[in-house]
């Protein structure tokens, strides 16, 4: 009898602070300032990811002049540094190693699509006699697996790289660049400049600083901006929080974040929640993967649809159509994915390439959303506006079949 | 299970069983199946004293709307765990059905009868295989269930590329997004509140016809159950289907609610496993009530609002839900333990213990 008392009170005492963690979050304390709790842990992220230097030369950057083509945006760049590759040129079709970080979301796919394209091209021209290809699935240790294996046994004749994460996959690319052959990093980036060639648009502040500024001048100070963030610790996407937040913080906007995974459902709660509590005037996204459902709570909730900003995935801008809210979005130019397999054709050539190459990144505001949806037409929901691959063979149908090999 | 009862014991065990309304009412509330709907209602005057908005009925009915995935999902997973079982796979099985819809229904709305259709046989099929491999081959549910989550999970990855395609039919999603409209005060009934009362009440009532009376007995003591003719292995796999049709349903709900996305459904087997724990019912099956199953996932979700409502970060859902089932599982386990052993019941507390005791109690006896 004795043992079971003891039982009891060991599972009353656990029982009891169960309920005294519920019970003492109702405290008026905390109650006062939701905010308050929330705001503390961005703050340590922003001394982490935010980069005054980076941020001012993204800044400028966004209204800088790019040389090439405009109608071939793939190929422009900010002029700069150059790389010279005479002593990279050969003869005849070569053989490409691309590991891949993964194709787990719609914008990833998308330009998996158009690469594919864009070898075809190169193949027929010679210029590149097949593409093997590994999918690390997000992981960083397959990812630097997949790299040393093309080192020792792909037989490759160049490498392209699209790194899963910045800091982990650094070695490995070094080992790629001690083989001697071009090696091409593109959309995030490594700490290391060895590559031939680092091609990527922007950059997340340069999203932040469109999209939050756009929020501002909409929106008055004191409004509330429910910021739905994918996953933490991604440099492209903590940049883009980075430098939304400090606009924020400086136009006295009041923004809460959240991590969502993109899984509707959750993205649902978070607003429904938010609604219930106070009203939402702007929504911001560092991704637009889920934007359709921060809409659709509002709709459900019969509020007042928000100020928002998403991304040129097909499903936020024909929601933006449909309902007419003030809207922008924000690019991370999805047209990248043809540019590695394109520089590697001037490599191959002996000629010159940007040492970095920074694409254009333009979002697309409420005047050209007509054009691009004609642009896009048919093409599934998880398609990117700025795809870019209008040229390529098998268009439309390749996209619009979501056809990945 | 034969015992000899002493005429004035049988007297008080009549006499408690024949005990007032009002008396039995309460007794029901200090069980842990009973508990949990105090827990409830406790849990949802926190939220409204943090933000009275939320008691307007018109929100109030949305969150039991949107809740409604997750309670059926709860009441499916019951049927299996009060059996004595575990199915780990219900989360793959609603991705997996979420993106059936929105691959096979497109924008074509006369394919939605029949998607609807083979997206059921799907769900008792995934339940007939689980539960026939648990039951026939003898393989503990645990590992049956929890290669049939990962297998699922890779066929949804290798269909999709772990990326959405894009949302199904209107029609559909008005399933789980839809209402009655223009209702007086509460303004909308959510269609998923409709179909939630259907479920539970459908549930409730199988658990009173002898199915139900049969698969807590083959919960309880399968080979007790086995000798008195029953045939356990397919009642405990039509637990299993019951539970792959329950997470049917929570997909179709979920398409509407919030629309296709390979993360739909992500956890939802131990969600549904810490409502069913936090309602009371006791893992290692033969105790609980369903609709307390149900009451589980309503509390949770309450207390998951109320974190959020009053600010706590939302990365803290996890270390929560893990100290409720740890906790939840203690406290039921305990209180099941001392009513069975007699504190909670006088009556039988004068009951010598006997050999048919020991053995039907072997639960509570091996822990003494």
């Amino acid at each position: 009898m004795r043992n079971q008392s003891i039982r009891t009170a060991v599972t009353l005492a656990a029982a009891t602070s169960l309920l005294a963690l519920a019970a003492c979050t109702t405290d008026p304390s905390v109650t006062e300032d939701p905010a308050g709790s929330a705001a503390a842990s961005p703050e340590a992220t922003e001394q982490e990811w935010f980069d005054q230097a980076l941020y001012d030369e993204q800044f400028e950057q966004r209204t800088a002049d790019f040389v090439g083509d405009p109608e071939k945006p793939y190929l422009q760049y900010i002029a700069g540094e150059m790389k010279d590759t005479s002593d990279l040129a050969v003869e005849g079709a070569q053989k490409v190693c691309f590991a891949n970080a993964s194709i787990s979301n719609p914008w990833r796919q998308t330009g998996w699509i158009t690469m594919n394209q864009q070898l075809k091209v190169l193949q027929d021209s010679g210029v590149i006699s097949e593409m093997e290809t590994r999918d690390a699935k997000d992981n960083d240790n397959t990812q630097i697996a997949d790299i040393d294996y093309f080192i020792k046994e792909g037989n490759c004749d160049a490498f392209i790289i699209s790194p899963n994460s910045t800091a982990a996959l650094t070695p490995a690319v070094e080992r790629a660049c001690d083989t001697g052959k071009p090696v091409v990093v593109f959309d995030r980036g490594v700490e290391t400049d060895c590559a031939t060639t680092f091609i990527h648009p922007i950059g997340g502040f340069a999203w932040g600083i469109d999209s939050a500024t756009f929020l501002s001048e909409r929106l008055q100070e004191g409004d509330k901006v429910v910021a739905l963030r994918i996953l933490p610790g991604v440099d492209v996407l903590e940049h883009r929080w980075a430098a939304a937040e400090k606009i924020f913080t400086e136009n006295g906007i009041e923004a809460t974040d959240y991590f969502t995974g993109a899984d509707p459902t959750e993205i649902k709660k978070i607003i429904s929640d938010e609604l219930a509590t106070g009203d939402v005037q702007g929504i911001w996204m560092d991704a637009g993967d889920g934007a359709v459902a921060a809409i659709e709570a509002f709709e459900d909730a019969g509020k007042d649809l928000p100020v928002m900003t998403g991304e040129d995935e097909m499903s936020f801008l024909r929601k933006w159509k449909e309902t007419g809210i003030d809207a922008l979005a924000p690019v991370y130019s999805n047209f990248q994915w043809r540019t590695p397999l394109l520089a590697l054709e001037k490599i191959f050539k002996g000629e010159e390439v940007p040492a970095e190459w920074v694409l254009p990144q333009e979002p697309i505001p409420a005047d050209e959303l007509d054009q691009w949806l004609e642009l896009n037409e048919g093409m599934p929901d998880g398609h990117y506006a700025k795809f870019g691959g209008e040229d390529l063979p098998g268009y439309p149908e390749v996209w619009q079949e979501r056809q990945m090999p | 299970m034969s015992r000899t009862l002493t005429p004035s014991d049988r007297s008080a065990v009549l006499q408690q069983n024949r005990a007032g309304r009002g008396e039995r009412f309460l007794r029901a509330l200090r069980t842990p199946g009973g508990a949990v709907f105090v827990l409830l209602v406790a849990l949802l005057a926190a939220i409204i004293a943090v933000n009275p908005s939320f008691g307007e009925p018109n929100s109030f009915i949305r969150f039991i709307g949107r809740t409604a995935p997750i309670a059926i999902a709860a009441i499916g997973q019951y049927f299996v765990i009060v059996s004595g079982e575990f199915d780990l796979s219900m989360g793959s099985v609603v991705t997996m059905q979420v993106i059936t819809a929105g691959n096979l229904i497109g924008d074509d709305d006369a394919k939605v009868i029949p998607v609807l259709l083979l997206m059921f046989v799907l769900g008792a099929f995934i339940g007939l295989v689980n539960g026939l491999v648990t039951t026939l081959l003898r393989v503990p549910s645990f590992i049956v269930t929890l290669g049939m989550m990962l297998a699922l999970l890779g066929l949804v990855l290798f269909w999709t590329g772990g990326a959405a395609q894009g949302n199904p039919a209107d029609s559909f999603r008005q399933i789980g997004r839809g209402g009655i409209e223009g209702v007086p005060v509460l303004e909308v009934i959510p269609y998923p509140v409709i179909i939630l009362a259907a479920v539970a009440a459908l549930a409730f009532w199988l658990m009173r016809r002898p199915y139900g009376r049969t698969l807590i007995a083959a919960g309880d003591n399968p080979t007790a159950a086995a000798l008195t003719g029953a045939p356990v292995w397919w009642i405990k796999t039509r637990a299993f289907m019951l539970s792959s049709l329950a997470a049917t349903v929570s997909g179709i709900l979920l398409v509407g609610y919030a629309g296709v996305h390979p993360s739909v459904g992500r956890g939802y087997e131990f969600t549904a496993i810490t409502a069913v724990v936090l309602g009371g019912v006791v893992l290692g099956g033969g105790r609980g009530w369903v609709l307390s199953a149900a009451a589980g996932a309503f509390a949770l979700e309450s207390l998951f609002t109320l974190l959020n409502f009053v600010g706590v970060q939302s990365t803290w859902r996890d270390s929560v839900q893990g100290a409720i089932i740890i906790v939840a599982v203690a406290a039921a386990a305990k209180t099941w333990q001392r009513k069975r052993k007699g504190t909670a019941a006088p009556a039988q507390e004068v009951q010598p213990p006997n050999k048919a005791e020991q053995s039907e109690h072997h639960n509570g006896t091996t822990a003494r």
